[in-house]
């Protein structure tokens, strides 16, 4: 190593090595650095403009759920396999309903078969429940979302007006984010190959209708509407209910509130 | 220029052209133009067909029935609920028409008798209720409000009544406890049933020199759990229960 260093001390410049003098060093450098910036530009064109339109959205939907209304019927679940072409086999359901069962002696009990689509059996040994109701499930709609977090490719994204949406054409059914979801609200399509979730209905929402769950609902224990307005119904339901999200500690800020929501209801 | 740096220059220039041409041939269109996804996915997903048309798209055609349900215990109820999903039938009314549930087995979806439905809601145990009869015999869907008063109050309150009667308090009937005014019945949540006010009620049975058979247990009303309502400890429709 010392050797080497000692020859290349000594060794003489080449022929062909022109000295640089400062002047030319700094404008080939100004127009270097002028350059890149502008090559980057070049590529980074739609990431830039697609940040100056977000932000200025028309809307900002939202689901309210009165815990105490819901009679545990299952249409709205019916009405989503319905309304979003949903296989009728269990366990592929955008939103279903639970049924929690708190025994007197401290056991929770949670079943919701077939999503509460074809109702619930009997409870056993009634006189041993403390209480007892339903608790209807969904998408959240989260603000910072697990699942749009962990999609590598970006076929799941949160619109301008709050929904998070699959793009099915480019998902590339990785299922990650069927994982990541911290409510179990994802799904694997097995016809398509795509992971499938709630809309919100987006496209009934774009013909100015409420999602299909809402529209059925016989009891108004669902209702939709825009956090971003306060005439309408989402807006007088945050303000005269005391209102909970699911998991809370998770910060993914869900934008489906409930109001009396047991402690227990997870 | 040195030959070496004009290798590497031709090299870095030829491998951002391929970089930005793959860049072009695999980003889709429209991917970035509003965030981290393909805007075109958004107008895609907006642009499915619907299923269900909504309550207004009913009511245009069907008036005299919208009005008469909008007064009725099923106001809140959307036509769709029952009828499924009409879009089709709104696209083309004369050759697509909607089902109407007529079976037994379709009202107890909601209505009959569950343990988690809240109480006061109204429901009936399907087996027990004027078995066989389809419930349109009785009850207008449109509006459903019983022909006859309920007799019992079981008809509503379910959940309390199968408590009840498996308890020492199955032979009471509820108006012993309760005062219901009749008006309860036809509008359950103007006017609600009270409940004992005060612990001497109970001891009408229960305190020891009450008049009442030996066998029923006896308390001094005085002194045993001074300060509350015996139903705040007790729960009168299952008393024995721990």
């Amino acid at each position: 190593m010392m050797v080497d260093s000692s020859t290349s001390l000594d060794r003489e410049p080449t022929a062909t090595r022109e000295p640089v003098d400062r002047r030319d060093f700094l404008w080939e450098a100004l127009k270097a650095s002028l350059g890149v910036p502008i090559a980057l530009s070049v590529i980074r064109v739609p990431e830039l403009r697609g940040m100056q339109a977000g932000g200025d959205a028309e809307h900002l939907y939202g689901m309210g759920i009165d815990i105490r209304k819901c009679i545990g019927c299952g249409r709205c679940a019916q009405a989503c396999k319905n309304e979003n072409d949903v296989p009728d086999e269990p366990h592929f359901v955008n939103t279903w309903i639970e049924r929690y069962v708190i025994r007197t002696d401290g056991e929770v009990l949670v079943d919701s078969p077939n999503g509460g689509i074809d109702g619930f059996p009997p409870i056993e040994e009634e006189g041993g429940t403390l209480r007892t109701f339903f608790v209807p499930k969904l998408c959240n709609h989260c603000e910072d979302a697990p699942c749009v977090q962990v999609c590598p490719v970006g076929a799941t994204f949160i619109t301008d007006d709050g929904a998070v949406l699959v793009d099915e054409e480019y998902c590339i059914g990785c299922g990650y984010c069927v994982q990541a979801c911290p409510y179990g609200a994802r799904w694997f399509d097995p016809v398509k190959h795509v992971a499938r979730k709630c809309t919100f209905c987006y496209h009934r929402l774009a013909k100015g209708k409420v999602p299909a769950c809402v529209e059925v609902c016989p009891t108004s224990a669902r209702l939709f509407g825009d956090l971003g307005h306060r005439a309408n119904p989402l807006a007088r339901f945050l303000r005269f209910n005391e209102i909970q999200v699911l998991k809370p500690h998770l910060n993914t800020k869900p934008k489906v509130f409930y109001a009396n929501l047991d402690g227990e209801v997870r | 220029m040195p030959q070496q740096v004009t290798r590497l220059g031709i090299a870095f220039v030829a491998l951002a052209v391929v970089f930005v041409a793959v860049r072009q041939k695999l980003v889709p269109d429209t991917f970035g133009e509003a965030g981290h996804y393909r805007a075109a996915a958004v107008d895609s997903i907006a642009a499915q067909p619907l299923q269900y048309a909504g309550h207004e798209a009913c009511t245009m055609c069907h008036r005299p029935i919208a009005e008469k349900r909008s007064v009725s215990n099923h106001s809140g109820v959307s036509c769709e609920v029952c009828h499924g999903p009409a879009a089709e039938h709104v696209a083309a009314p004369g050759s697509v028409k909607p089902p109407a549930p007529r079976e037994r087995g379709f009202c107890p979806l909601c209505h009959g008798y569950n343990a988690s439905r809240p109480s006061g809601f109204p429901q009936i145990d399907p087996v027990a209720h004027n078995p066989m009869v389809p419930c349109m015999t009785c009850h207008d869907p449109h509006a459903p409000e019983p022909p006859v008063i309920p007799g019992a109050c079981r008809a509503c309150h379910g959940q309390i009544a199968s408590q009840k009667a498996v308890s020492h308090h199955a032979t009471l009937p509820c108006l012993t406890c309760h005062d219901a005014p009749d008006e309860h019945k036809a509008s359950p949540r103007t006017l609600r049933p009270d409940k004992p006010s005060s612990r001497d009620f109970c001891g009408t049975c229960h305190a020891e020199d009450a008049i009442s058979p030996s066998h029923i247990p006896r308390v001094d009303v005085s002194t045993h759990g001074e300060g509350y309502l015996c139903w705040q400890c007790h729960y009168p429709h299952h008393p024995e229960a721990e």
